[in-house]
């Protein structure tokens, strides 16, 4: 593991966590919760957009803020390599479990109704 | 003339890895944080990858927009996601006040700990609040565990059923979470002004109470999305 020197960088930004970048996070977040708004209460009952692209973009969209928050809010983005490693790479079980029980989900509903 | 040759074994290793150091230079505590955090994850995934299989498998399923239209106290019909929209602000805004604490913290500000520690609890409890209003608003219209309003017939009393279930399930094992967390900087509130980390040197508990508290906000987006806009 040669992640060891190659995080002065991180140590850098570290300290600057300052206010101004928590405030602009903020922004993001509020921004991103506005589009799916706009998407929910607009673009959508307009028929703009259908209910399947509209799904796709609010996921897509929390995805994006779970990833602010969780990198500057909970500064992981600032941690070592090992670590953001250790904690990412063990949510890919819940990648899996989603594919087993939506395949289940989706078979009950062809076969059971 | 000695010809030693220290074989590779030998050699002290010296790598982060290699004993006597701490590879993720994280302090202890911090680090057993991040690891319940890790399993508290896989919890609410269960239960939301639970609440997305039953949403596939049934013929029907209430409109979101039609279930959450009212604001409590307001008005009862017509304004979808309006109130959701100021609980989930709320509990953003209750985030960055909890950044800004552990911000506050690292420059050892007592003050400035306690004045946004001070302002995390209100958020949490306002949050509280609302989803008590929306609870007893949803009681009201019939909906609760086991029992639906009486507007459902046939097929579609069955997906119903199942969204009233994991909707208040689901919703509150997460406002235990903000109820826990709420009481948690409460103590670490009264920590503060009592001097503990002052004295203590160093502000890091903060920041561990402040990772519980935006993992909160993180499942509410998770949240959000999948009971009130899909």
């Amino acid at each position: 593991m040669s992640a060891e020197h190659t995080h002065e960088h991180g140590n850098e930004e570290h300290a600057s966590m300052s206010k101004g970048k928590i405030w602009r996070v903020f922004f993001y977040l509020l921004g991103i919760t506005a589009i799916e708004f706009l998407i929910a209460l607009v673009l959508i009952p307009k028929g703009i957009i259908d209910h399947g692209i509209g799904n796709f973009a609010y996921i897509v969209l929390t995805l994006v803020k779970a990833f602010y928050i969780v990198a500057y809010f909970m500064h992981l983005k600032f941690e070592k390599v090992a670590f953001k490693t250790g904690i990412v790479v063990s949510l890919i079980f819940i990648v899996y479990f989603i594919v087993l029980m939506l395949t289940e989900g989706s078979y009950l509903h062809v076969h059971m109704n | 003339m000695s010809t030693t040759t220290v074989s590779q074994l030998d050699e002290v290793k010296t790598g982060p890895w290699d004993g006597g150091k701490s590879p993720f230079s994280i302090e202890y505590g911090k680090i057993m944080m991040w690891f319940f955090l890790v399993s508290d994850a896989f919890t609410f995934s269960s239960f939301l990858i639970y609440y997305g299989a039953q949403r596939f498998s049934k013929v029907s399923w209430p409109d979101p927009d039609q279930v959450f239209q009212s604001i409590p106290g307001l008005v009862d019909e017509g304004f979808p996601l309006v109130f959701v929209g100021i609980m989930t602000f709320i509990l953003i805004m209750s985030s960055v006040t909890m950044v800004l604490a552990v911000e506050a913290g690292h420059r050892n500000a007592k003050k400035e700990v306690v004045v946004w520690m001070i302002w995390t609890i209100i958020g949490g409890i306002t949050f509280l609040g609302c989803q008590a209003l929306e609870w007893s608003h949803l009681h009201h219209e019939g909906y609760w565990w086991g029992s639906i309003p009486h507007h459902y017939h046939g097929v579609d009393t069955i997906g119903a059923q199942q969204f009233a279930n994991l909707f208040f399930t689901i919703t509150g094992f997460h406002g235990f979470h903000v109820f826990s967390g709420v009481i948690i900087n409460i103590i670490i509130l009264f920590m503060t002004t009592s001097n503990v980390f002052k004295k203590r040197g160093s502000y890091l508990m903060v920041e561990k109470v402040g990772l519980y508290w935006h993992f909160v906000d993180l499942v509410w987006v998770f949240v959000f999305t999948f009971f009130y806009l899909v």
